[in-house]
Formats: C-alpha cells, sequence, structure tokens
C-alpha cells in the first residue's frame, strides 16, 4: 500500500503530459492561422463563395469527367455565364495555386489529390533543366 | 418419415448452398445483361483518320518535325535511356514498319527514309479491350482511341496487347526529361501509360493535330473517313493506300501513301 502515492503520482503526470498540448495553447495560443484567401480578381468565382468552400471537390471532380470523358467542355454558371471546364485554363487564370489552393489545403490538413503531378501551374512556371 | 440429427444438419448446409448460389447466378446474369455488348454498339458516325503520303516525305531526308511538334506540345519527355523512351509519333525504318511488304524495290529506295509512326485509332483497338480501369476508350462520336491519365493504374496491359508499340510507360517522372514544359499541356507523372490522341485537345477548338499543322509538305492528311467528301477520303481515293498490320482485324486508321 505504501506505492499507491508513487502510482497516484503517475496517473497524474500521465494526465498533464497527455493534455499539453491543450494547457500550451490555451497558455500561448494557436501558432495556426486560419488563411484570409484573396477572392476571385474577376470578383465573382464560377458558383457562390459557400458553395465552393464546401463543394470545389466535387465540381472538380464533375468537370474532370465531363472534359476527359465526355468531350463536353463549356460550363453554364449559375449567373449565365459560360466558363471552359479546365483546372489550368479557368481557375487558375483567377487563383494563385500557391496562395490559394496549397494554403488552405496546408491548414486544414487534407493533402491534394495530386493534380500538381500533372497539371501546371502557369505562375510558378519556370524552364525546367534536363538532367 | 424420421429424420437423424445429422441428416437434417447436412439437408439445411445444402439448402443454404443452393440459396445462395441462386443469388450469386443471378447477380452475374444481371450484370451481363447490363454490360453493353460490343456487337451491338451503335456504328461509329466518325472515324477521325490520317494518311501520310510517303513520297512527300521523301522529299525530305531525316525531317522530324512532325513528331517535334507534337512532343513539344504535348510535353511528351525525352529519356535518354532506349528502354524508357516515350513517344507519340515517331519515325520508324520501313523494314519494321512493313516487314512484309519488303521487296528488292522497297529495300534499296526507302531504306534509307524512315516514315512516321503512331498510334492507329483503330475500328477494334485491343487497348480498350484489355484496359480494366477504363482509362482508354474509343470516343464514340469521332472514334478516337483516347486516355483518362486520371484514371490509369500503369499494369501497362494495353503496352502488350498494342500491335503497333503506339503507348510508351513513364518508368520515371516526366517533368525531369522535359527541357521545356508547355504551361498550356498538363505533363504526365510516373507510372503512366501515354500515346497519341489526335490532339483532342486541339481538335475541340476546331484545329488540326499539331503534327498535320507542322509538316513543311502538307504530307499528313486529317479528317473524317466515314465522310466521302472529306480531304482524307478524297486522297484515299485517288491514290492507293496501306496500313500497318490489316491482317490482325485491328482496324488501323492511319493509313501511307508510298
Amino acid at each position: 500500500m505504501r506505492e499507491r502515492w508513487l502510482i497516484l503520482l503517475g496517473y497524474g503526470l500521465f494526465v498533464v503530459f497527455f493534455t499539453f498540448p491543450l494547457w500550451r495553447a490555451a497558455a500561448v495560443g494557436s501558432s495556426a492561422s486560419m488563411p484570409r484567401l484573396q477572392s476571385s480578381p474577376a470578383g465573382q468565382c464560377v458558383a457562390p463563395v459557400e458553395q465552393m468552400r464546401a463543394a470545389h471537390m466535387d465540381m472538380l471532380f464533375q468537370w474532370r469527367k465531363d472534359a476527359v470523358r465526355h468531350n463536353n467542355l463549356s460550363f453554364v454558371a449559375f449567373n449565365g455565364k459560360v466558363y471552359s471546364k479546365s483546372l489550368d485554363g479557368t481557375c487558375l487564370s483567377c487563383h494563385d495555386k500557391q496562395q490559394f489552393c496549397d494554403r488552405c489545403h496546408a491548414y486544414s490538413g487534407v493533402s491534394g489529390p495530386g493534380c500538381w503531378n500533372c497539371h501546371n501551374d502557369p505562375r510558378a512556371f519556370a524552364p525546367k533543366v534536363t538532367p | 418419415m424420421k429424420i437423424t440429427r445429422k441428416e437434417f444438419l447436412e439437408l439445411t448446409g445444402l439448402s443454404v448452398l443452393a440459396a445462395g448460389a441462386m443469388h450469386a447466378v443471378h447477380a452475374v446474369k444481371a450484370e451481363e445483361a447490363a454490360r453493353p455488348s460490343t456487337a451491338q454498339a451503335d456504328p461509329p458516325k466518325k472515324q477521325m483518320a490520317l494518311a501520310i503520303d510517303l513520297r512527300k516525305c521523301r522529299q525530305r531526308p531525316g525531317c522530324n518535325l512532325c513528331s517535334l511538334a507534337c512532343h513539344t506540345t504535348h510535353n511528351v519527355p525525352q529519356f535518354t535511356d532506349p528502354r524508357h523512351e516515350v513517344k507519340w509519333i515517331w519515325n520508324e525504318t520501313f523494314a519494321e514498319v512493313f516487314p512484309l511488304d519488303q521487296n528488292g524495290y522497297t529495300r534499296r529506295n526507302y531504306t534509307g527514309s524512315p516514315l512516321p509512326i503512331l498510334c492507329n485509332h483503330c475500328d477494334h483497338p485491343p487497348c480498350v479491350e484489355v484496359c480494366p480501369t477504363g482509362a482508354t476508350w474509343k470516343r464514340p462520336e469521332d472514334g478516337v482511341v483516347m486516355m483518362d491519365w486520371h484514371r490509369c493504374i500503369g499494369c501497362k496491359y494495353c503496352i502488350t496487347a498494342c500491335p503497333y508499340d503506339a503507348r510508351s510507360f513513364n518508368f520515371s517522372d516526366p517533368r525531369k526529361a522535359l527541357p521545356r514544359i508547355n504551361p498550356d499541356f498538363p505533363t504526365r507523372t510516373l507510372g503512366v501509360v501515354e500515346k497519341c490522341d489526335f490532339c483532342a485537345e486541339r481538335l475541340a477548338k476546331g484545329e488540326p493535330p499539331a503534327c498535320v499543322e507542322a509538316c513543311p509538305e502538307k504530307a499528313i492528311f486529317f479528317g473524317d473517313v466515314l465522310d466521302a467528301s472529306s480531304e482524307i477520303s478524297i486522297a484515299l481515293e485517288e491514290s492507293y493506300s496501306i496500313r500497318r498490320k490489316p491482317e490482325l482485324g485491328t482496324g488501323p486508321n492511319v493509313f501511307y501513301f508510298l
């Protein structure tokens, strides 16, 4: 029974260490700050902001399917404007990949689905040299 | 009637097995019925094809402008290791391309003039038959054999199936083998198969394929062979043409005028 205090101390230390991130965040504040994304320079995206925020991945998936598999390239937006279903051509003509896509994906810890393994970022585009 | 415990258990087991088997049979039957049969598929409305006039090609020995234009437009990597070569349209010797059409005259006159070869956009493409993911398919509206690089898993069945060697595999990162990237066209990534798609992105804009445009001799005709009034149909009507390995029944759609 003499080890009771030792065991309780161990429990106490465990709880303190386990909850350390919470204490620390409460004391010094979180280092992560929500990215403040620039809105589209054109003023209006292909769909309302709320919809794009929640479901841009579904739209991109649908665009990809339509463009690649069904040769259907024109998208009529909610306001009647017609856009080309193109990631590099339409999305990136307004948005900056690094400032827009990457920042938010990094913040929310959602790794990109590998778009940029093949698609080019027209802004960060630099001539490559043959190895 | 008396039934033993053992017989009862056997009967129960068999009944359960039979019911399960019926389910499986029904499921397979439903899937068979849902799958569109190739025989019943609608005949294509258009069939895009290419005809290359080798008489004009031979006017410019060593010319590879079609290949150059294609490969720079589509960011085709230039791997130096021949085992890793990626090609959409490229030059090959007459003996390689038409091994059965050789004779003394062809050997004497054509040996020194390699001719361009590419995907034949077959009527019955074996690559499409074998692709397990549907990453390659024959477009019903114009007969172009397309590729969806998003969906390619790099199994290379299509490479084995293609009798024309028209498909290449990216054994390493293609971006490292590109002297210049054309920002208007995506690159491919490691582990993906690629091939000529008759410049689907240009066709969508109403432009001819890059090779057709780049040819200084205007030796390449492109168009719909099902339309009798198209330029290519008229050219094919006027001159005798041959195709690569037509005996295989793939129905190649790249024609050569000798």
